[in-house]
């Protein structure tokens, strides 16, 4: 394959595995920005979602199906999760928050290998289309469909985000949660419904992924997890375009420095830049430095 | 309309509001005032709902709103207008202005409401798409004032509106909050700036340590000697 191919198979990777990790870095962030909390369980919520839809498939109902059972199950699991979990600890130090979020990571993680065994499950994939030809390089179709969905998925929520009472209730209590309140709006429906949406979008996220990288196993997103969370970061925590940039950003460098440099490096490579950002500007790309309220 | 009974307010062992009683009637302009401290800003946060207290009774109309969530109590027609005025520096003037009508269903009168404030906040549809963290400090109040109105408040709870505001802008907010008491809406007005709040007030509480040491009407409370001393600089 020709150099100039090759570099465009990269960038197809680079956009596959970007979108993915912004499904997810998108419920990193609106979490963060809302309840002030760095779910670490978050990632796991792709594994949830990618079991509950295995589960569907076997038991031999159609994919749609699959898809939005998964989806549901995964959004009432998030909301359950911040009303046990979370909003307990409300009050308490962020750092009590962290070390939560770590142990329901950890209880997910053990549970799901309680159920399952911590043996790989093979993923029937059911993204049943044509491969794109783009000159001499072909596109599978999880490639493309991982794309178009993520996307969409972006613009919808950007749209809500925007456009609804619901998306402005949550930026307001994202920006000053006692103002929000007085305005007459509901703060506990509004976390919830922050993380029911984070969590679908995980949902989507860890359906797309088993479609891309069957098989799959109880702890496949701790890793896909904590480089959205990288992704989040580098793009400015609490900022929705920003974690869809971030993860692009981060998306690409990888497939590129697993292409380019070395493969056994890459994820060195990929917490150097988390160490680099964090230091130079721990705001991140579009994030806003707060200010302290004198 | 707004009745508070023996209400106790602790922060941990420390006893903020110990035990105050008093009613602001239909219509009014009242005012609590005092120093630093005294428990003014507790006790607005805790009509509203953001802090419970642990005795007492708060009364709206007649029923007890102790116990419910701050957005129920702000539907019922009870808006605060916080201290720094807290608008939401991200978001437009107009973003600001349409949260404040967030309980509100009826588009229509959203609407008229919206280019009501507008009537009486010209600067602020001079800038309606302007984030509101670019205004000045005396748009940002109006602009809290503002969007307290797009609620449609039977009563409005004003905290230390005048703060950081020069003397010729502070006039003016407390002409705003004449108007809006002409308008109908009551007003339980707390400031540190006693002699601009006594002088529109009907009546009046001093705030001491958490405790009410003094009533009266404005008139009453300006010519009064202990209040010329403590709060008027003699």
């Amino acid at each position: 394959m020709s150099g100039a191919n090759l570099f465009f198979l990269q960038l197809i990777n680079g956009l596959n595995i970007g979108s993915i990790y912004a499904l997810i870095a998108l419920g990193y962030t609106m979490v963060y920005g809302i309840a002030k909390l760095i779910n670490f369980a978050h990632g796991d919520i792709i594994m949830v979602g990618a079991y509950i839809s295995l589960l569907c498939l076997n038991a031999g109902l159609p994919w749609y199906l699959a898809c939005i059972l998964s989806i549901l199950v995964c959004s009432l699991f998030g909301i359950v999760m911040e009303k046990l979990a979370y909003k307990p600890l409300r009050k308490a130090s962020r750092i009590s928050l962290l070390i939560t979020a770590i142990g329901v990571s950890y209880l997910l993680e053990n549970s799901f290998q309680l159920i399952f065994s911590a043996n790989p499950k093979p993923y029937p994939g059911f993204i049943d289309l044509p491969t794109l030809k783009i000159g001499a390089v072909s596109i599978s179709a999880n490639y493309y469909v991982t794309f178009i969905v993520s996307v969409a998925l972006m613009i919808i929520l950007n749209l809500f985000v925007q456009k609804t009472n619901m998306g402005k209730a949550m930026r307001a209590v994202s920006e000053d949660e006692g103002a929000a309140r007085l305005m007459g709006i509901n703060v506990d429906n509004t976390i919830s419904l922050t993380f029911a949406i984070g969590s679908a979008l995980a949902a989507i996220a860890g359906i797309l992924y088993s479609n891309c990288y069957s098989p799959i196993n109880p702890t496949m997103g701790s890793l896909p997890g904590i480089k959205a969370f990288i992704a989040a970061v580098l793009g400015g925590i609490g900022s929705i375009p920003g974690a869809v940039l971030g993860a692009f950003i981060l998306g690409m460098i990888e497939t590129m420095v697993k292409a380019y440099i070395s493969s056994q490096l890459l994820d060195s490579i990929v917490f150097a830049i988390l160490i680099l950002m964090l230091a130079l500007k721990p705001a991140g790309i579009l994030g806003k430095s707060v200010k302290e309220k004198v | 309309m707004l009745k508070v009974e023996d209400m106790v307010v602790r922060y941990g062992v420390i006893e903020a509001i110990k035990g105050i009683s008093f009613h602001v009637d239909d219509g009014e302009i009242v005012t609590l005032i005092g120093a630093n401290g005294a428990g003014k800003t507790t006790t607005l946060q805790t009509i509203s709902g953001l802090i419970r207290p642990q005795q007492g009774k708060i009364l709206l109309d007649g029923r007890d709103i102790v116990k419910e969530p701050t957005d129920k109590i702000v539907k019922s027609g009870l808006i605060q207008v916080p201290e720094g005025r807290r608008v939401f520096q991200q978001e437009t003037v107009e973003e600001n202005l349409v949260l404040g009508a967030y309980t509100r269903k009826d588009k229509q009168g959203i609407k008229e409401d919206l280019e009501k404030v507008y009537e009486r906040f010209p600067r602020l549809k001079e800038r309606q798409k302007q984030l509101a963290g670019t205004l000045s400090g005396g748009e940002q109040q109006m602009l809290a004032i503002g969007r307290a109105l797009m609620g449609k408040p039977k009563i409005m709870l004003m905290d230390e509106p005048s703060m950081g505001l020069s003397p010729l802008l502070v006039k003016e907010i407390f002409s705003i909050i004449r108007e809006i008491n002409a308008d109908g809406t009551t007003i339980l007005l707390v400031e540190q700036n006693a002699r601009m709040a006594l002088s529109i007030a009907d009546r009046a509480y001093v705030l001491k340590n958490g405790t009410l040491v003094l009533e009266g009407t404005g008139a009453e409370l300006l010519q009064s000697e202990e209040v010329q001393k403590a709060y008027l600089g003699g």
